[in-house]
């Protein structure tokens, strides 16, 4: 058997989702694997294929924690495992693991159970922070870019701001699963209990509620800002590369504010974003 | 013998690989440690916490970069985006050389994440060398290949995993990351004398050396790097350094990780063995 035969087969062997009791599945072939007088054939894959699934599960637990907070941990181990299954990892790095989840959710809806909207909104934001966290800072935009002030100058936004609109507001739902976590090193199991209990009917009772929200980082640490609706689409036009005028005109032709108080609030954001430094200038 | 050309000709000491729980430690306390290995694909990002935390540590340490996803022994061709990360992050650390695994990983683009096991064939050394030999002309930079701990062997294998090893670092002129914890437990799970191996390495390949703790199961042993060294595995480093001279040497603990003194300080161990004179075996 070639080297890429047998790679083909063991890989296919060991990334079959594990049977109950986390053992390999029985019909796994494991024929070009020799025993030896302690275990057979099956027996020493399975040591991989657990190895396997532990690791890739626990990455995933570890990025989501707000999905597993709207799902049950139930429902999201067996969200995990057919996510796994469906779309094993395409990177040489574990932290895509989750690049493909909302794409795959949307497809299989199934496993949100009756929360699907939260749930993806939710992914949204667990993968825009995972972002977030190690995209490039670039320079900020500085009096030298601006020598050609005028409706066709061009601005970007730094690679570590991710905008996204969203039906719920996960982002205080996320905040308090974080701080759920953190309080768990610390309270009794009784308190823990309380407040377990307070956050998931919490999230039963979640009303829906259109936010649009930027995830950025300051100082290494993600935040979640929320912005007014037209502050939102002024950010995404001059994200996609539109020249500041033709970018506040397609977001702002529709809001009902009154000139002034748009103009007002134009001054007021530009001045909020340069001072997070999220204004980078954009080559022609 | 430390100072060889698979390890840019340095004479590093005892090492320790740096892990998060220890990070604050390190930046406020400065111990003083000969160099840190880092976990190359910890770094390959753009931006963020983790380079501005290593451009701090790279102010007042040497490092050393070790890779988990390389797989030299993957049929597959590099992966282009890991290798440009890699160069990119070669230039920042100035790493005197490179490490990764002796093992395969991905297949038909999809990736384990795991350090899987080779068969030991000519046809799988003449492809992991072959994919050595262009990292390393890529990087720029000496790349040493660790031998991995194993839970099994291939009915297709022609050799031992020794001579595997010497069949690949031969074809592909590298250097070799000697890891005699990993040699123990590959020599319990497949019942082979330890020194065999070790008698076998050729010395002058020796880039660097790793010890570690394993976890004891009842029909195996598992590389958890969870423990300290044991005993057998000391006896083992000792012969390595008799055979090859004082190296650069690496105690990797990534599991249950306790204080940065304490993990240090099982390091340190290795300095009587590097102390110690040596008939260097040629």
């Amino acid at each position: 058997m070639s080297l890429l035969a047998l790679q083909k087969r063991m890989a296919a062997a060991l990334m079959l989702p594990l049977a109950p009791g986390d053992h390999i599945d029985p019909a796994a072939p494991a024929d070009y694997i020799k025993p030896n007088d302690r275990l057979t054939s099956l027996e020493r894959l399975e040591i991989y294929s657990r190895s396997y699934w532990y690791r890739l599960l626990d990455s995933l637990y570890e990025d989501f924690p707000g999905l597993r907070a709207v799902l049950g941990q139930r429902a999201f181990a067996r969200l995990a495992k057919a996510y796994l299954t469906d779309r094993p990892s395409a990177s040489w790095t574990m932290r895509d693991l989750g690049s493909r989840l909302e794409e795959w959710l949307r497809q299989n809806p199934a496993f949100a159970g009756g929360r699907l909207a939260l749930a993806l909104d939710m992914i949204r934001l667990e993968w825009a922070h995972i972002e977030a966290f190690d995209a490039q800072d670039k320079k900020v935009l500085g009096p030298e870019d601006l020598l050609e002030l005028g409706p066709g100058l061009r601005i970007g936004l730094q690679p570590h701001v991710r905008l996204i609109e969203l039906q719920y507001p996960v982002d205080d739902l996320r905040v308090k699963v974080n701080d759920a976590s953190e309080e768990h090193g610390t309270a009794s199991n009784a308190v823990l209990k309380r407040k377990a209990g307070g956050l998931v009917r919490r999230i039963h009772r979640l009303p829906a509620e259109h936010i649009f929200l930027a995830v950025h980082r300051q100082d290494f640490t993600v935040y979640y800002r929320r912005l007014d609706a037209e502050e939102f689409r002024l950010l995404a036009a001059l994200g996609k590369g539109l020249p500041a005028g033709q970018a506040m005109e397609a977001a702002l032709e529709d809001s009902p504010l009154p000139v002034e108080q748009l103009r007002r609030r134009v001054e007021i954001w530009f001045a909020a974003w340069a001072e997070m430094g999220w204004l980078i200038p954009r080559s022609k | 013998m430390p100072a060889n050309r698979f390890n840019g000709f340095t004479d590093y000491g005892i090492g320790v690989g740096l892990r998060i729980p220890h990070l604050q430690h390190i930046l406020e306390k400065k111990p003083v440690v000969s160099w840190f290995e880092i976990i190359s694909e910890n770094y390959m990002v753009d931006g963020g916490r983790p380079l501005a935390t290593l451009d701090r540590i790279l102010e007042q340490y040497r490092v050393v970069q070790h890779g988990v996803s390389m797989y030299f022994g993957s049929a597959e061709p590099l992966n282009r985006d890991h290798l440009r990360r890699l160069k990119a992050l070669v230039k920042r650390t100035k790493t005197p050389w490179v490490t990764d695994h002796l093992c395969w990983g991905s297949v038909d683009g999809r990736y384990t994440h795991d350090l899987l096991p080779m068969p030991y064939t000519f046809e799988a050394a003449k492809i992991t060398a072959r994919k050595v030999r262009e990292a390393r002309s890529f990087l720029e930079v000496p790349i040493a290949v660790e031998n991995v701990s194993s839970y099994a062997e291939f009915h297709e294998s022609e050799m031992t995993e020794w001579e595997f090893l010497n069949e690949v670092v031969e074809r592909a002129d590298c250097g070799i990351l000697l890891d005699v914890n990993n040699i123990y437990v590959s020599s319990r799970n497949h019942s082979f004398d330890p020194y065999d191996y070790l008698n076998s390495v050729p010395p002058d390949r020796v880039a660097q050396i790793h010890i570690a703790g394993h976890s004891k199961f009842a029909k195996y042993i598992l590389d958890t790097h969870d423990h300290p060294v044991i005993d057998p595995v000391w006896k083992l480093y000792e012969h390595a350094i008799r055979r090859v001279g004082p190296t650069a040497t690496l105690l990797e603990w990534d599991d249950r990780i306790p204080s940065f003194d304490e993990v240090h300080a099982e390091a340190r161990k290795a300095e009587k063995y590097i102390a110690a004179p040596v008939a260097v075996e040629s």
